[in-house]
């Protein structure tokens, strides 16, 4: 601006995604959606390239089968589980939330205010026990496997 | 308007890849639901090289692993985009990193696209 | 009735102080307040300013919630100095830094310059094509109270840039509008009296747009009017998309609603002043 005197850049940046807010539940689930991503992510581009073996022939897949059969890669496996679960659940809800329908129609704020968070609030709360279940239950599976 | 366009096949991604990857960790996963389906003939595991191979000789598994794949990576590619955006890095830096992950992206979809196609034909 | 103004009880205030003219970085400075029933963050500082150190800095004006100059992190959290009370936020120790995500000028003063260029860019003011009805009115826009509704609650933004403090997107993409500004394109799209949406949406579809939002929610957990800033997000990404799909209802702007011909004047009802813009 005009002024001559330096000011403080007091910008969070990256840190400000993690450590930044913190006072409401959503942003967590901000967080968690955005690892749960990445996480997917990176697990879909090894799947692909190792899976892609099956062009080569048996013992090629076969191979890649043994190497990806150690539990480290079990476990694995189920952590990209839960992420999809809870990705792709949270993920509805947020599109119920970006498209509109889940945040409410505008209303004159009255104090104590009640805002869209508390619109979609079922929702997230509804979308957590739905995926606590499907986490228990492929964890009872996952155990049933690797016993 | 672009970004508008990028974020509507986003979510349209985002629900495809829903019922998509649901089925497809369904017959990974449930073999014993889905061997009577046909979908694991030789028994055993879904991962067997016998159950691979008769998954890919039928139409609709092509079909199925190829939406998928494409629907994924586009879903999630424009999604790692929108976080290096956020990263507030310069339009040049921008520019590259959208090529970048085009290029990625479309050379992953025509490997996983062959590969899905090929192994039905060995 | 006896003074009870002062309670006896005092508190360890911590303040951020920057005097850019000395200081090469922040540094957290203590004093210690007796704190009087009823008194808010901004009598606090008043009093410190007062009593101790004639050199802090903190930027207020109408100490009554209205013009939005006194928002700062009080206990890590963005609120208004002037709106809230020190005795509901701390017993033993209250800590007062600027908002974050804005240039520190001075102590407790952040730079707000950045949000009203970028409140400017979403052009928030009626757009229309007979701009001269605006300019001088002949008369009043025809506005129902349900018209009114759908953008009433974000119109009582007062631009104290709390909301942008506490948003995780801005916190590192300056390219980002932030939730006051899209906000405020929505409350004018919104607005029946308007038809500026083609303007408007192309600063809120870019790719540093509306879509950098992913709700998580603390832009209106922290809004000390109830804007509901993340609401109004949504609403405009709902916009976008279905005048994507040329699903948008295209809708005339409100038609002037004129006096009817034989009206006449109350003689107990004095004539309004004139037009003074
Ligand atoms: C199960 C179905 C899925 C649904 C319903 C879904 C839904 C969504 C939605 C709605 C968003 C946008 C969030 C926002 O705008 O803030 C998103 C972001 C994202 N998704 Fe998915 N997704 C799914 C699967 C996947 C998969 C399989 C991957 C990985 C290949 C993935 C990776 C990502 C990434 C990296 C982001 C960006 C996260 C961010 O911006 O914070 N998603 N997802
Ligand atoms: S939306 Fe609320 S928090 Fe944001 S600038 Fe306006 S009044 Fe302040
Ligand atoms: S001094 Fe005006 S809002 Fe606080």
């Amino acid at each position: 601006m005009a002024s001559s005197t330096k000011h403080y850049p007091n910008r969070l940046g990256i840190v400000g995604w993690l450590l930044g807010g913190r006072w409401g539940l959503e942003r967590y689930m901000y967080t968690l959606h955005r690892v749960t991503g990445l996480g997917i992510l990176f697990y879909f581009v090894l799947h692909i390239l190792v899976t892609s073996t099956r062009a080569l022939g048996a013992e090629w897949w076969e191979g890649a089968m043994v190497r990806v059969g150690h539990p480290i890669f079990k476990i694995g496996e189920f952590l990209v589980f839960a992420a999809f679960v809870i990705h792709g659940l949270n993920g509805i809800r947020l599109i119920a939330i970006e498209l509109g329908w889940a945040v409410g129609k505008a209303e004159e704020p009255v104090y104590p205010y009640r805002s869209s968070l508390h619109v979609q609030r079922p929702v997230l709360i509804g979308v957590m026990i739905v995926a606590a279940v499907f986490l228990a239950l492929g964890g009872w599976d996952f155990l049933q496997v690797t016993h | 308007m672009r970004e508008t366009k990028y974020w509507i096949w986003h979510l349209a991604a985002g629900v495809l890849i829903l019922f998509l990857l649901g089925l497809h960790m369904a017959i990974m996963h449930l073999d014993s639901l889905f061997g009577a389906w046909g979908l694991n003939p030789s028994g055993g595991e879904a991962i067997a090289w016998n159950n691979v191979v008769a998954r890919s000789r039928m139409a609709a598994m092509i079909v199925v692993y190829i939406a998928l794949l494409g629907a994924a990576l586009y879903h999630g590619f424009y999604g790692l985009r929108t976080i290096v955006f956020e990263l507030g890095i310069g339009p040049a830096l921008q520019k590259a990193v959208t090529v970048g992950l085009w290029t990625a992206g479309l050379c992953l979809f025509v490997l996983g696209a062959i590969a899905a196609i090929a192994a039905g034909r060995l | 009735m006896p003074e009870t103004s002062l309670s006896n009880r005092t508190i360890d205030v911590y303040i951020r102080r920057y005097n850019p003219e000395r200081d090469a970085r922040p540094r957290w400075q203590r004093f210690t307040l007796a704190v009087a029933r009823g008194m808010t963050v901004l009598d606090g500082l008043h009093r410190i300013r007062e009593e101790q150190d004639p050199t802090v800095v903190f930027r207020y004006s109408c100490r009554m919630s209205v013009c939005g100059s006194c928002a700062m992190l009080i206990n890590g959290r963005p609120a208004l100095a002037c709106n809230t009370q020190i005795a509901d936020v701390a017993s033993e120790r209250l800590t007062l830094a600027p908002l974050p995500n804005f240039d520190i000028i001075k102590d407790l003063v952040p730079d707000l310059a950045p949000l009203f260029q970028k409140h400017r860019a979403v052009q928030p003011y009626i757009q229309r094509a007979d701009m001269e009805e605006v300019e001088k009115p002949t008369g009043e826009f025809y506005q129902s109270p349900k018209e009114l509704e759908r953008y009433l609650q974000f119109a009582y933004c007062i631009k104290c840039g709390s909301c942008m403090a506490g948003c995780p997107t801005l916190a590192a993409d300056p390219e980002y509008p932030g939730p006051m500004p899209l906000a405020q394109a929505y409350r004018y799209s919104a607005d029946s009296r308007d038809s500026g949406f083609d303007e408007r949406k192309v600063q809120a579809g870019a790719s540093h747009g509306v879509f950098r939002c992913h709700y998580a929610g603390e832009c209106s957990n922290v809004c000390p009017k109830g804007v509901d800033p993340a609401r109004a997000l949504q609403l405009m990404k709902r916009e976008l998309v279905l005048d994507y799909l040329r699903l948008r209802r295209k809708r005339c702007p409100a038609s002037v609603l004129r006096v009817p011909g034989e009206a006449r004047r109350n003689p107990d009802v004095p004539a309004p002043p004139p037009y003074t813009v």
